[in-house]
């Protein structure tokens, strides 16, 4: 690692724009450290020469005094955003070789921003995972391991090949995606900071859809600080994407005041679930002494139909999901695998180009819409997303934000839990209720495991109120004083 | 039971059966652009030209709503006298077919942008009779298949994918094909005179789906079939005949209907099975979660109402008041906005009644010997108007006016033209009548003895006195003269 990969995105975009350092130099540093850590497989398609080329464009621009809020920073692109000329595939088989003739809203604010791509980054097959295992491009391992273990941990998924980049320093900061705590999990896993903002928040547009209702794009960063810097590029009403908001972007940057005299902050007693580690549990509770300790009052809340929202979710995210894939179909792009005529086509094609994990939930999708099934499923769920969502609103009548755990453990490994999707859903009981309601919610890292991993703490905020969640955030962040870092065993 | 109704009924082997007809009419909503996005809708452009990123559902493309087709549904459920639905929701109609790009129809389901109304149709001889319109729905088109470019390969046209359609279900209200082919033919007028639908038939602007069931009068609904795609007034008549019979036949000879969908074959003028109830699709409808419900404003719905052009029934009554015309020439002349307005101006300038009588007599004769439609007739209102003025003026008799509209017809001459260049003018010269008939009187002297037996006889000398100046001589100054110069009285 160099010094220059040591730099927060806050501290480089200074340095840039101090002219103390060029951004060709900083991403050559980041495309050294990404082609020699390709034993984490975090990358799926290394742009390193466009990456030059946007860093020489961007070192003339700050050369002149000019450029944008990211001008010259090097980063990481969940395979999920389509991006122009470069092939995406949300990691599917099905999508093989497809290239974009379009840019994703949120890449292309980050382009307008002056950042530079390094490259396309692994994640779930079309963010279907809590692992990032499913990918046909394999699965990612998580930089950090267990003290005196050589097991390779997953780095949470769906955005594992995002979390494991920034940890491991092979991108300055990462675009990911969120439906059910695909930012906020891995990002506990790996000792980083997730943002998953407001639903509506960021467009969708030209980011391949999973669960269309709770798909949000956000950040994976090192710092607080770099989330809110990141977040407030991402953001913005789109008219493509209907269900973007039309509302104004805050200089997220500005609300890390570091005062939270005063702030109300919630503890959702539902979420002390049976069986969850001690050490969990620990840190949840330091994280309150922290706040507390910052002037915040603590206030016990109650969000009863918590536990309905694992299940909830896993109806209504294969619902849309099932839906949202049946475009991929051989028909116009992607694989095609040939059949004796037009149904042996799809079926061989969807055969062949899902993997195990995405057949899974396109058929519970299917199921649960189908005539006869869909009152007792698909609209009990979307009543209990009603109830969940008004939890929250009364709960916000008493507090600013929640604080929970991120995840009900650490790392696991991998292989561990690929066949038990149960246990792998478990994984998301503490963020799904977060997509459930369209709320904001941050994950930073708090403390260590007893193996020596990162884990996570979680922050819940108003809609439309990721400032408070960013201040918040910024006290624990400075409270918790996270600065472990996972060797660099990777390095080739 | 009414005279009316009995002779509709068809006639079986054991008794009289009553058919019964529902409709379900698709009509392409005029509009440049599709209905979620800006592709344009322009017929007859090259294949997949007018294809955009959504259209052709390509990943993680998003629809948005085309306000100028919600207008135009607006526009035309108000033109329906129906309810206007202030809020509604796009739902997703699900199955598979290479045409259907997205794997799914984006489609209003429960919950539609227009209720209950009616349409007034107009029966031969002048009945009327009132059916009812269950609901008006939006959804999108698909493309087209293509399967005769390749010997093995089908191919895709995306042209007509996503083109706004608005569906319009009435209730099962029709009694006999003359009943189902007076409505479309209605509704099309009525969706021509708002400018909602050209209607185009030929062109595939507008095409039904035709449920027929039979039942012996006063019994329950029997099970209905449903005839896909009819797409022409004639083809609506011959189906229903042909399936109605079928029916008929099928229950006497002791089978039963079997609820399914089918096709008519113009070739052989019969209808055939498509798909049984049992393949029917299971569609598992849900609301699209990429749109946001459809709401809009009373107010809105207001402003749109007051733009609303005088529809066919209002504008019939109006005829009737204003130029005191019977109801069914009245009928005849609004059954076409383009009618009615070449109506309207004749009438502007010329008396009402004589331009009632020469656009639904002579005009419309000579239109359809010469297979020409009002637009292409070489005859303009004006020119029409002129003739009538030159008959009001005494400039030209009736009959000679006959001849002068079939020289117009051929040259498309103004009518005073044709008069001045064919010396066509009335004779009113007092004088040369007299002459006239001075000489027919003196040359019949047994015929002036008979008239005076029988004065119903100047009728023989008016003709005589015509003959003699090649239809020029004022009829009514020839009338006069006779009466005086033979002593009878004229007006019998």
């Amino acid at each position: 690692m160099t010094d220059l990969t040591k730099l927060t995105l806050a501290e480089a975009r200074d340095k840039l724009k101090a002219k103390e350092i060029t951004s060709s130099e900083l991403t050559g540093a980041y495309i050294k450290e990404m082609e020699g850590a390709r034993a984490l497989n975090a990358y799926v398609l290394e742009t390193a020469e466009k990456a030059a080329e946007m860093a020489k464009a961007s070192d003339a621009r700050l050369q002149k005094g000019e450029g944008g809020p990211l001008e010259g920073i090097p980063l990481g692109i969940k395979d999920l955003f389509c991006t122009e000329g470069v092939r995406t595939t949300a990691c599917s088989h099905i999508l093989d070789g497809f290239t974009p003739t379009y840019e994703s809203t949120v890449t292309s604010q980050l382009w307008r921003d002056g950042a530079v791509m390094l490259g396309k980054l692994n994640n779930d097959e079309f963010a279907m995972g809590s692992s990032n295992e499913t990918s046909y491009y394999g699965a990612v391992t998580n930089p950090w391991k267990g003290k005196g273990e050589d097991k390779a941990l997953v780095p949470g998924g769906s955005s594992g090949g995002s979390s494991a980049a920034v940890a491991a320093r092979t991108a300055l900061a990462a675009t990911a995606t969120d439906t059910g705590g695909s930012i906020r999990q891995p990002a506990a896993f790996t000792g980083t900071v997730g943002i998953k903002p407001t639903y509506g928040r960021c467009s969708r547009w030209g980011i391949v859809a999973f669960a269309s209702s709770l798909d949000q794009a956000g950040p994976i960063t090192r710092t607080v600080k770099d989330a809110a810097i990141m977040l407030k590029s991402m953001s913005g009403h789109d008219p493509k994407d209907s269900t973007s908001v039309n509302q104004p972007v805050p200089d997220f940057e500005k609300a890390l005041t570091g005062d939270i005299k005063g702030l109300k902050v919630g503890i959702p007693r539902e979420y002390r679930v049976e069986g969850m580690p001690e050490e969990i549990e620990k840190l949840w509770a330091q994280g309150i002494d922290w706040l507390k300790a910052a002037g915040a009052e603590i206030v016990d809340v109650s969000l009863p139909h918590t536990k309905y929202a694992l299940p909830a979710y896993y109806i209504v995210a294969p619902a849309e999901a099932s839906s949202n894939l049946a475009r991929y179909d051989g028909v116009r792009y992607g694989l095609r695998v040939e059949g004796n005529d037009i149904t042996d086509m799809y079926e061989k094609t969807r055969a062949a180009g899902f993997g195990a994990e995405v057949k899974r939930r396109v058929l519970i999708g299917t199921y649960v819409l189908s005539a006869g099934y869909y009152d007792a499923y698909y609209i009990k769920a979307q009543k209990i997303r009603t109830l969940i969502a008004q939890d929250f609103k009364q709960a916000y009548e008493k507090v600013d934000v929640l604080l929970t755990p991120t995840a009900p453990s650490d790392a696991f490994g991998i292989g561990e839990k690929t066949d038990d999707p149960l246990s792998m859903y478990l994984n998301d009981v503490f963020t799904v209720t977060v997509n459930l309601a369209g709320l904001p919610g941050i994950s930073l890292p708090a403390g260590l495991s007893t193996r020596g991993l990162p884990l996570g703490l979680q922050l819940i905020g108003r809609a439309f109120d990721e400032e408070t969640l960013l201040r918040t955030a910024g006290v624990l962040e400075e409270a918790a004083g996270f600065n472990a870092e996972p060797d660099a065993w990777w390095r080739a | 039971m009414t005279q009316e109704a009995a002779s509709k009924l068809i006639e079986g082997a054991t008794g009289a059966w009553e058919v019964v007809i529902g409709l379900e009419v698709h009509a392409q909503i005029s509009s440049n652009a599709k209905l979620f996005s800006g592709a344009s809708t322009e017929f007859g452009a090259e294949q997949n030209q007018n294809v955009s990123l959504v259209d052709a559902a390509m990943p993680g493309m998003l629809p948005v709503i085309n306000k100028k087709c919600v207008e135009q549904a607006v526009r035309t459920g108000l033109g329906l006298k129906a309810q206007i639905n202030l809020r509604s929701v796009f739902d997703r109609k699900n199955y598979f077919y290479p045409d259907l790009p997205q794997g799914y129809q984006i489609s209003q389901y429960k919950h539609p942008i227009v209720g209950e109304g009616e349409v007034l149709i107009d029966l031969p001889g002048g009945e009327m009779k009132t059916v009812g319109i269950e609901r008006l729905h939006m959804e999108q088109d698909a493309g087209k298949s293509v399967h005769d470019q390749h010997p093995s390969m089908s191919f895709v046209d995306l042209n007509r994918s996503g083109v706004a359609l608005m569906e319009i279900v009435t209730k099962p209200d029709m009694r006999s094909s003359e009943e189902a082919q007076a409505f479309v033919r209605k509704l099309r007028a009525i969706l021509r005179y708002l400018g909602t639908c050209d209607g185009n038939m030929e062109q595939g602007s507008m095409r039904a789906d035709v449920n027929v069931s039979v039942r012996k009068p006063g019994d329950e609904f029997g099970t209905r079939c449903e005839i896909k795609n009819v797409n022409s007034i004639r083809f609506v008549g011959l189906a229903i005949e042909y399936e109605a019979r079928r029916q008929i036949d099928l229950i006497e000879d002791g089978g039963t209907v079997d609820q399914e969908t089918r096709l008519f074959d113009i070739k052989t003028g019969k209808t055939r099975s498509m798909r049984s109830k049992e393949e029917a699709h299971d569609y598992r409808y849900f609301p699209d979660p990429d749109l946001l419900p459809l709401v809009f404003s009373q107010e809105w719905v207001d402003e749109i109402a007051k733009d609303l052009p005088e529809l066919p029934d209002e504008k019939r009554e109006r005829f009737i008041r204003e130029y005191a015309l019977s109801p069914y020439d009245a009928s005849v002349l609004v059954s076409e906005k383009a009618i009615a307005s070449f109506y309207e101006e004749v009438a502007e300038t010329s008396d009402p009644k004589a331009a009632a009588n020469w656009v639904t007599g002579d005009f419309f004769g000579a239109l359809n010997k010469a297979g020409l439609t009002i637009e292409s007739s070489p005859v303009s209102a004006k020119q029409l108007s002129e003739l009538i003025k030159l008959i009001q003026d005494g400039t030209i008799s009736g009959r000679i006016a006959k001849e002068v509209f079939e020289l117009m017809f051929d040259s498309g001459d103004d009518p005073a033209k044709i008069v001045e260049e064919k010396g066509l003018r009335q004779v009113t010269d007092t004088g040369a009548i007299e002459k006239a008939v001075d000489e027919v009187i003196a040359a019949n002297p047994d015929k002036v003895e008979q008239v005076k037996e029988k004065p119903k006889m100047i009728g023989w000398f008016v003709g005589q006195v015509m003959k003699s100046t090649s239809g020029k001589a004022n009829p009514q100054t020839v009338n006069e003269l006779l009466a005086e110069k033979l002593g009878v009285s004229s007006d019998n």
